[in-house]
């Protein structure tokens, strides 16, 4: 759309639109980012989550710039302010549980979008920064969510935050000045509360946005991989764009409507008939205030955190000391990281991959839930060995990756994408 | 005038910029790291607490918060005192070299407090931070928050929570959830019976 300011039988909007181009590069964005923006053609079910996730993001934020108005972030008046809202406030009852159900949904939809990587090589060559903002992304999800979870100062916030800070305790020498610079005082107290507020409303989601504008940008840079894991830009017809690429809108802005849609079903779902959904995303232990004096008699932290709190609680404490665990629950993290370089299969798609991958990937899906099944659980019976046998399989995932990869047998990769396009 | 570009001299001038640059973003950076230390209203609210255990009789204890935590001073019986030794085989840590508390409390044994009589601890279970409850007679029969505390029991603390036992110096039986004695706050005594918690006691030879 060249910008033609003389014509004088241009429309209003054209010459508006004119006017802007002239000065912003709005027709120029909407035609690379949106227009023209080149998918591949075959994309899945799995491809539904990246876009879940930024309407997540978009609702996240929207509720969350509404309960900030009435939420009180002091210890004396939280606990009271979120039953004000959840009783008084019109429709704020609405407000909060999209923002409570949102959280975990957030994490669904993430672990399914990570899950996706895995299957179709999606963390390989071009695409690791891609990746790594992605990690990037999910790390301070789980800061933000951590500290979302401490303001209603219920008393599984207070004790949840307890354990969590007393973690950066473990750390040697540095270890007890480090939880007093983060707590503000000697215990979890009223500026502990009051800081997480600000970094949970202010410094967490700013950081969040321009992550996720980031990961669109080296997305939209390198181009999306697809359930083949075949370079779509290899191929291209006489106009220069990809033999197997649709633009994105309207092809895949129509489908991923249709998800969206899809999705806000079961959201509205959870929300209207099981809000805490039976104590896995609100906790029956937070419904009563803070009690600096008595803890709740079991402290499980939520259910997308928890496969990471059975890891800690798997690894003992020796040499008079339990950071172990705390590293271990962090390697557990760090290693994401460097996937794109453990793996070395010659082929992304799990479709073309050999068994070992497949088995591998079966194995390490199933222990990251029998992981999360472990935390929620009281630390007896059979919880600590499933633990400590599922914590070795997570890592040994990953740590022997470069070498599974390497022997594992594959099949011929087509040229062009497979499907019923 | 030159037009040839002294690049090494563009460097030097460069990394000097920059250097200097990063001294300033750190010396503006403190005054933000540095607030999220306790304030000096946390720190008045952590400052020392004193206690007149004077009042207490044998076998009572009092709870004073410091530091937003509870604290007991418990007057211990004599004949509580004299059971103390009698049971390392069973404590988990009986000479609290994995446990928290000063440097003047190290030699004075089983005991583990300034003057035998008045036991002074951190009213917080070192399992997950509940407060133990006391029982501090030594009893064969003692009931505790419907818990039969067992044969012999030399008198202690007991934590609701999780089960965890400790005797009346705060030591944790083996086999416990806790996995270390309660702590033991620093402490004074001013006077026969007035304790301040939260200041040092002047480190004396034993």
């Amino acid at each position: 759309m060249a910008a033609v300011p003389d014509s004088g039988d241009l429309s209003m909007s054209s010459r508006l639109l004119g006017w802007i181009d002239a000065r912003f590069p709005l027709s120029k964005l909407w035609r690379e980012q949106v227009a023209e923006y080149y998918a591949p053609k075959n994309f899945n079910f799995w491809y539904y989550f990246g876009v879940l996730a930024t309407v997540i993001l978009v609702m996240q934020l929207v509720s969350g710039i509404f309960l900030a108005m009435n939420y009180k972030p002091s210890s004396a008046e939280a606990f009271s302010s979120v039953e004000y809202i959840m009783r008084d406030v019109d429709w704020g009852w609405l407000i909060r549980y999209m923002h409570s159900t949102g959280a975990s949904a957030f994490f669904i939809v993430i672990y399914l979008h990570m899950f996706r990587a895995l299957l179709y090589g999606s963390h390989r060559n071009p695409r690791e920064l891609l990746w790594i903002f992605g990690c990037v992304i999910y790390v301070l999800l789980m800061a933000e969510a951590f500290m979302g979870y401490v303001l209603p100062w219920g008393n599984m916030s207070f004790w949840g935050a307890q354990v969590i800070t007393s973690l950066f305790g473990s750390l040697p020498v540095i270890g007890a000045a480090l939880v007093e610079w983060v707590r503000g005082d000697y215990v979890i107290a009223d500026p502990t509360l009051n800081r997480f507020f600000a970094l949970h409303v202010a410094a967490l989601p700013l950081a969040l946005v321009f992550l996720v504008i980031a990961h669109l940008m080296a997305l939209h840079e390198v181009g999306s991989n697809n359930p083949d894991g075949i370079e779509i830009k290899k191929l291209k017809d006489s106009n220069g764009h990809p033999l197997d690429g649709i633009p994105f809108h309207p092809y895949y802005s129509v489908k991923d409507t249709m998800g969206i849609a899809a999705f806000l079903v079961v959201f509205s779902a959870v929300i209207f008939f099981a809000p805490t959904f039976f104590g896995l995303f609100l906790e029956s232990a937070n419904f009563e205030p803070a009690n600096p004096l008595q803890t709740p008699p079991h402290i499980a932290p939520v259910w997308y955190f928890t496969p990471f709190y059975a890891m800690l609680r798997a690894v003992p404490s020796f040499a008079g000391t339990q950071v172990w665990g705390v590293l271990v629950m962090g390697s557990a993290i760090v290693v994401l990281f460097f996937l794109p370089w453990l793996d070395r299969s010659p082929v992304k798609s799990i479709r073309y991959r050999g068994p070992i991958y497949k088995v591998a990937l079966a194995i390490f899906s199933v222990s990251f839930i029998i992981l999360g099944v472990c935390g929620m659980k009281p630390p007896a019976g059979i919880y600590p060995l499933l633990a400590k046998i599922c914590t070795t399989l997570y890592f040994a995932f990953f740590l022997l990756m470069p070498w599974y990869t390497r022997i594992d047998s594959v099949k011929p990769v087509p040229q062009r994408v497979t499907g019923h396009a | 005038m030159n037009d040839q570009v002294d690049h090494s001299r563009r460097r030097l001038l460069t990394a000097a910029t920059v250097g200097t640059g990063v001294i300033g973003v750190a010396f503006a950076a403190w005054p933000f790291l540095a607030s999220w230390m306790p304030s000096a209203r946390a720190k008045a609210l952590g400052a020392p607490v004193s206690v007149d255990a004077s009042k207490l009789e044998v076998g009572q204890s009092l709870k004073v918060a410091w530091r937003g935590q509870p604290v007991y001073v418990v007057r211990r019986s004599k004949a509580a005192i004299e059971q103390l030794g009698n049971h390392d085989g069973l404590l988990a840590d009986p000479n609290s070299r994995d446990s928290q508390q000063p440097p003047y409390i190290e030699h004075k044994g089983a005991a583990r407090a300034l003057n035998p009589e008045y036991w002074v601890g951190l009213a917080v279970c070192t399992h997950l931070g509940c407060s133990p409850l006391g029982a501090f007679e030594p009893s064969n029969a003692t009931q505790l928050a419907g818990t039969d505390l067992g044969q012999g029991w030399p008198g202690g603390f007991y934590c609701p929570c999780h089960g965890s036992k400790f005797d009346i110096s705060g030591r944790v039986f083996k086999g416990m959830p806790a996995p270390k004695n309660l702590t033991v706050p620093s402490y004074t005594f001013s006077g026969d019976a007035l304790i301040t918690i939260g200041v040092d006691a002047a480190s004396k030879p034993a």
